[in-house]
């Protein structure tokens, strides 16, 4: 409830620093306080001690893998402000807003960690999307950025509103928005629409399916990831999309049995699908961006197997998974920003102009393909480790699958690293100061720190 | 009246604004298409709601039940104005851009 509250009220904050000040740094400087401060009433809310205490009427429901996830959330965002608040501010006319609208945004991630309530899943769904369809559009007067923003606002309302459609046929088989299965004995001589019911499920899965950007509803994402600006792309690419696995997780915690048995089939054809379509179109990339864009479908088809097994494992495996992409995301993100040309030529020669954005950006790719020793080889490992723990060697041929396509992805992720250091060429890229080198060199230890010791956060996870 | 005919009409209702969502090609209109899905659903779940509260009344006069289904309603109004609000403001900023609200010009990202 802190952080519901607390990242609301820091969102209006901003809008008021905006007009006391046209200061960018003291801009940023504010953000930064705003998110250290979200960062502590949520660690509070953690040990029990709340700002405000507040009769939720079991709409919300507090658990300690929700409360470290918004954690996680926000740490990652506040990465992602002392990396890029520059280029935030800069993306377009105004500075303080974009920073108000971002902080709306984990608004809505804190809804959706919590939620026990279809009501409240809407809810936070919305205040999540809203928010990005005006970051997707901020550079107004760029074509590219419009379109890519209207593209997503018709996309998004176009899935809530099957997500409601959903929402609606549940209510009228149970009678309730709870979504714990609670079922008063629906009405006598009231006709029987069982079928309803998973239907409605149905809805509501292809809804969060079309958040998460998991094929076949993933077609919308690379037009937007490329149209929007390099920054909001990169908050977009991380934290939004892991909250909506988390929200994914807890509904089909909560009311998987009902759809029956047939989840257990689409899952894995879903899973696949969103593998081989991320991964292969990926290869096929010019523009390093877009590459990106196809990367995170794939990337997001790994995190789906927290919705497909549901164990203290899997858990573990969203939550370092959602560390370890969403570092290693930023970073790259914040590179190319920088970067006039992102194209993978763009790129050539980088390592002899500027080793120390080419020595970081490698282990960012490094991790994202799922080497040894960087975080992301332990959020796969984990992930697909639970599958095993939780089906037998039953399913040893999705896991066989998956790792095949992690070999795919290394020829992607590589081939930025390859023309980084062994092609010749004049990389052209924008004045970069020290503190955004060392905080890049900040990010590359993290991840090579959780690489080395995976415990150590899943540790404090379990207080 | 039976909850059937409700149910019917709804879809019905529903199914119209998804066919023009993916057919049509101006905005303004795609953008009616999508508040018709909504306001389907709103019908649907003010019938829910008359059902679920037919079916307690039997029992207890006093009963509750059926009350959070119109208070999604309002929920749902709420919202569906705020995304309005951003999304016309989104077609209005394309509109000024290029003079046209036409969706097929989007594809200069495809390439």
């Amino acid at each position: 409830m802190n952080a519901i509250i607390f990242s609301a009220l820091s969102g209006v904050a901003m809008m008021f620093t905006g007009i006391f000040t046209t200061n960018k740094s003291a801009i940023r400087n504010v953000a930064v306080i705003a998110l250290l401060g979200l960062i502590i009433v949520n660690l509070l809310h953690s040990y029990g001690i709340f700002v405000v205490r507040v009769n939720t009427h079991s709409m919300l429901q507090f658990e300690t893998f929700g409360l470290f996830f918004n954690t996680l959330v926000f740490a990652a965002t506040l990465l992602f402000v002392l990396l890029s608040g520059k280029d935030v501010t800069n993306a377009g006319t105004y500075g303080a807003e974009y920073f108000a609208l971002i902080f709306f945004v984990l608004c809505g991630v804190s809804i959706l960690t919590c939620y026990n309530s279809l009501l409240m899943l809407f809810i936070g769904i919305e205040i999540l999307s809203i928010p990005l369809y005006i970051l997707t559009g901020a550079d107004k007067r760029n074509l590219k950025s419009n379109e890519a923003s209207l593209k997503y606002f018709l996309m998004g309302s176009f899935s809530t509103g099957i997500l409601l459609m959903g929402i609606t046929l549940v209510y009228g088989i149970t009678g309730t928005f709870s979504i714990e299965a609670m079922r008063p004995a629906v009405s006598v001589g009231a006709p029987n629409y069982g079928i309803l019911e998973p239907v409605g499920l149905l809805f509501i899965f292809i809804a969060l399916l079309f958040k998460v950007s998991a094929a076949p509803f993933h077609f919308w994402t690379p037009d937007v990831y490329d149209g929007a600006p390099t920054v909001f792309t990169s908050f977009m690419a991380t934290i939004v999309k892991a909250a909506g696995f988390v929200s994914f997780i807890r509904l089909f915690d909560a009311r998987a049995i009902e759809m029956g048995i047939s989840w257990k089939i689409i899952l894995p054809v879903i899973i696949i699908a969103t593998l081989l379509i991320g991964n292969i179109t990926a290869v096929f990339q010019q523009s390093v961006k877009r590459m990106m864009a196809y990367s995170s479908i794939a990337q997001a088809g790994f995190m789906l197997f927290a919705v497909y097994v549901n164990n203290d494992m899997s858990k573990e495996g969203i939550l370092l998974y959602t560390a370890a992409y969403s570092i290693a995301t930023i970073g790259i993100f914040a590179i190319l920003t920088r970067m006039k040309d992102i194209t993978f030529d763009g790129f050539n020669g980088l390592a002899k102009k500027h080793p120390v954005l080419a020595a970081t950006n490698a282990v960012f790719l490094l991790s994202l393909a799922g080497i040894p020793l960087t975080a992301g080889f332990f959020a796969k490992y984990y992930m697909l480790a639970a599958v095993v723990k939780e089906n037998g060697a039953g399913a040893l041929w999705l896991v066989i699958v998956a790792v095949l396509f992690a070999a795919v992805s290394v020829y992607y992720y590589f081939r930025v690293i390859q023309a980084m250091y062994f092609k010749e060429g004049e990389p052209e890229i924008t004045e970069v100061s020290g503190g955004f080198k060392t905080a890049l060199v900040m990010l590359a230890v993290l991840i090579v720190l959780i690489g080395t010791f995976p415990s150590a956060l899943l540790n404090w996870f379990y207080f | 009246m039976p909850i059937q005919y409700y149910i019917i009409l709804s879809l019905a209702l529903f199914c119209i604004g998804i066919v023009g969502v993916l057919t049509r090609r101006n905005a303004i209109i795609i953008f009616m298409c999508i508040e018709l899905m909504l306001n389907a659903v709103n019908l649907l779940l003010v019938a829910f709601s008359k059902m679920h509260y037919a079916a307690a009344a039997v029992a207890n006069k006093a009963a509750t039940e059926g009350t959070e289904g119109q208070l999604f309603v309002f929920f749902i109004m709420v919202v569906a104005a705020a995304e309005v609000s951003v999304g016309l403001a989104i077609i209005v900023m394309m509109y000024r851009n290029i003079h046209s609200v036409d969706v097929s010009f989007l594809n200069r990202l495809k390439n």
